[in-house]
């Protein structure tokens, strides 16, 4: 069975056993569609929550990205795991008491107002669509790589599977789909890593490997060897970075607060019953998380080192398949400069002949790369579709249950029955599907470029917000709306004007203080925050049942 | 401000906030972005300590800290009679 067979194989066998969850876990009232019931166990909310946190970006790029910037890619492992620190310790416990069911309905409620409610709306639905349209390209492209199938045939399979757990089971069918999805993709990811960990250095855990000695070269860490080669053919040495500190400051907190702030991981802890088990889930779920993010820089960097070995100085008419074949579509770009036949890949713009390597191919042809079996590889596809399907579905949920109960139920038409809701809630998320497929399928050209911003704009927005709603009873409505309206505005407009208006003028000499469009969320939020407790000094306190409202949340008893 | 009957719990609480979140930002920004390059100098093993830390070991400290967060706040819950059931 060669690389197709297997990937036909693993892939129909984890998609038979999502359907196969998705029909045990129908539902039957909107509790169970929107938080599964509010009765998963702790653990099993921990493993949803890391397959929904980690999204294609997460499985395919992450390892790419952090290989091509050595030490500065330590602002994507922070950034995306410390923000569990905050959510732990500012957020989940306060919001699973609460006990409502979105991120909307507790700004509502506790600054008794419409406008903050659609506000808050607008950002969820936002922030999510965006995102929900880069995972269904990912989908597109692991079919398309793989099964060599057109990428809109791709999507559309993607859309049929999402929609069939999504729309039938809700939260319910999602939760336990995602523990299904989270065991697939840290297999996928960890099964090459522990074969090439082992192959370079003799040490099968990669954590460990990646600073061990090399097996071919005892005496000599990976490490320094890797930093050795790299400086030797101009490159940036691998474990120094060359980001100014004020940036990779600002780039991690907003990324960090982008994540603690980002609906779709919030609501997951809305589905556990008691408060404790909130505080405990949110520390499995980055245990679950970590297991992969501690991986992920072991991998680039041996990624980086198995690349450099099989293509540096090589023939060209001997080059490995598996060039040939990213070659063939596009991902790598190669020009004889010095038409001597031979590769010369370097750090000088001059004499590199490896014009173009895609980041995103590190993770999916690192098997090939390294010469593993062709079940291996296989099972990397599948890992790639679970980690993008998970991710699809819990924003789609939001998409769906904000539009069902927020807008609907809570704003427009209160007297609807349960029943309606429920049929409002389905026909939400099969129309969130069918749009994200649309867009999977015909990416505007803005998404890949938002989706990295989404979180300074979660930041921005929601962050201070819901902190400011917890720990202080004076926050009035007034506040928290002027607050809101300042981050997301400012933050913004100096990313459309850096991104979108004057793309020529994106550099850190222009930048405000040397700040780059990924990180000004944070300035956004510090702006907010400022604003936000201004205002509120000015206008009047907000009612006393609020007070009451915000003592409640804060105790887990009652 | 009206005294609240909880008021010595949440004091706590936000003792134990200050505490953890200095260490969360300690490891975070001071030493994987602000100190690296001093920490460059030691060395663990194959790795430099400040990559180290900026690739592997905040991240370890970020899983402890949620674990001690909920040890301490189970602790605190029962002391002042405010678990659930």
């Amino acid at each position: 069975m060669g690389i197709q067979g297997w990937t036909y194989l693993l892939v129909g066998l984890s998609f038979a056993l999502y359907i196969g969850i998705a029909i045990w876990s129908r539902v039957s009232s909107t509790k169970d569609f929107y938080v599964a019931g509010g009765d998963v166990s702790p653990l099993a909310n921990g493993l949803a929550t890391a397959a929904d946190w980690m999204s294609a970006a997460s499985f395919l790029s992450m390892a790419g990205l952090i290989a091509f910037s050595g030490r500065d890619g330590s602002r994507y492992l922070l950034g995306w795991t410390g923000g569990y620190v905050l959510l732990a310790l500012l957020l989940a416990p306060y919001l699973r008491k609460f006990g409502k069911f979105t991120v909307p309905d507790f700004v509502g409620d506790r600054y008794y107002s419409r406008t903050a409610r659609v506000v808050a709306l607008f950002c969820a639905i936002f922030v999510s669509f965006t995102y929900v349209a880069g995972q269904m390209r990912g989908v597109g492209l692991v079919f398309a790589r793989f099964l060599e199938v057109d990428i809109t045939v791709g999507v559309i399979i993607g859309m049929v599977i999402v929609f069939f757990y999504a729309v039938l089971g809700g939260m319910k069918g999602i939760t336990y789909t995602q523990v299904a999805q989270y065991c697939v993709l840290i297999f996928a990811f960890m099964v090459p890593a522990f074969f090439i960990s082992f192959m370079l250095t003799g040490q099968s855990v990669p954590q460990i490997g990646f600073g061990s000695m090399l097996s071919n070269e005892p005496g000599t860490y990976l490490l320094d060897k890797l930093d050795l080669v790299l400086t030797d053919f101009g490159f940036q040495q691998y474990t120094s970075g060359r980001l100014a500190q004020a940036d990779l400051f600002c780039i991690m907190v907003a990324l960090m607060c982008g994540t603690a702030g980002l609906p779709h991981v919030i609501v997951r802890f809305f589905t556990v019953p008691k408060v404790s088990d909130a505080r405990r889930s949110v520390g499995y779920a980055l245990f679950f998380i970590a297991i992969l993010y501690t991986t992920a820089p072991a991998v680039s960097a041996f990624a980086r080192m198995n690349l450099f070995n099989t293509i540096q100085g090589k023939a060209y008419a001997e080059a490995p398949n598996w060039f040939k074949t990213y070659e063939g579509i596009g991902l790598i770009e190669f020009q004889d400069k010095n038409g001597d036949g031979l590769i010369a890949y370097t750090g000088d713009e001059a004499t590199n002949e490896v014009v173009k390597i895609d980041k995103d191919i590190m993770v999916l042809a690192n098997p090939e790369i390294a010469g593993l079996p062709d079940w291996v590889i296989g099972l990397v596809a599948a890992g790639g579709l679970a980690a993008a399907l998970s991710t699809a579905a819990g924003l789609l949920l939001v998409i769906s249950t904000s539009v069902a109960h927020d807008l609907v139920k809570r704003s427009i038409n209160p007297n609807i029955t349960e029943k309606q809701e429920l049929l409002f809630a389905r026909c939400a998320a099969a129309g969130a599907v069918v749009i994200a497929g649309y867009f999977g399928i015909n990416p505007p050209g803005f998404v890949g470029q938002v989706v990295a911003f989404a979180f300074g704009l979660a930041a921005a927005s929601f962050f201070p917000v819901i902190v400011l709603g917890i720990f202080s009873t004076r926050m009035n409505r007034e506040g928290a709306i002027a607050g809101m309206v300042t981050g997301i505005v400012f933050t913004a407009s100096y990313i459309c004007w850096f991104v979108f208006i004057h793309p020529e003028i994106n550099n850190a000499e222009h930048w405000w203080l040397g700040i780059s469009p990924e990180g000004i969320g944070t300035v956004g939020m510090f702006l907010n925050t400022f604003v936000a407790l201004i205002v509120c000094r000015f206008t009047p306190p907000p009612p006393e049942e609020i007070r009451q409202m915000v003592e409640t949340i804060r105790v887990p008893k009652g | 401000m009206s005294a609240s009957p909880h008021q010595a719990y949440w004091r706590s609480n936000l003792r134990y906030l200050v505490i953890l979140l200095s260490i969360w930002a300690f490891v975070s920004f001071g030493c994987s972005v602000f100190f690296v390059d001093w920490l460059d100098q030691f060395r663990l093993g194959g790795f430099k300590l400040g990559f180290w830390m900026a690739q592997q070991g905040s991240i370890y400290v970020f899983v402890c800290l949620i674990f001690i967060y909920a040890a301490l706040m189970n602790r605190l819950d029962k002391k002042h009679g405010v678990q659930e059931d």
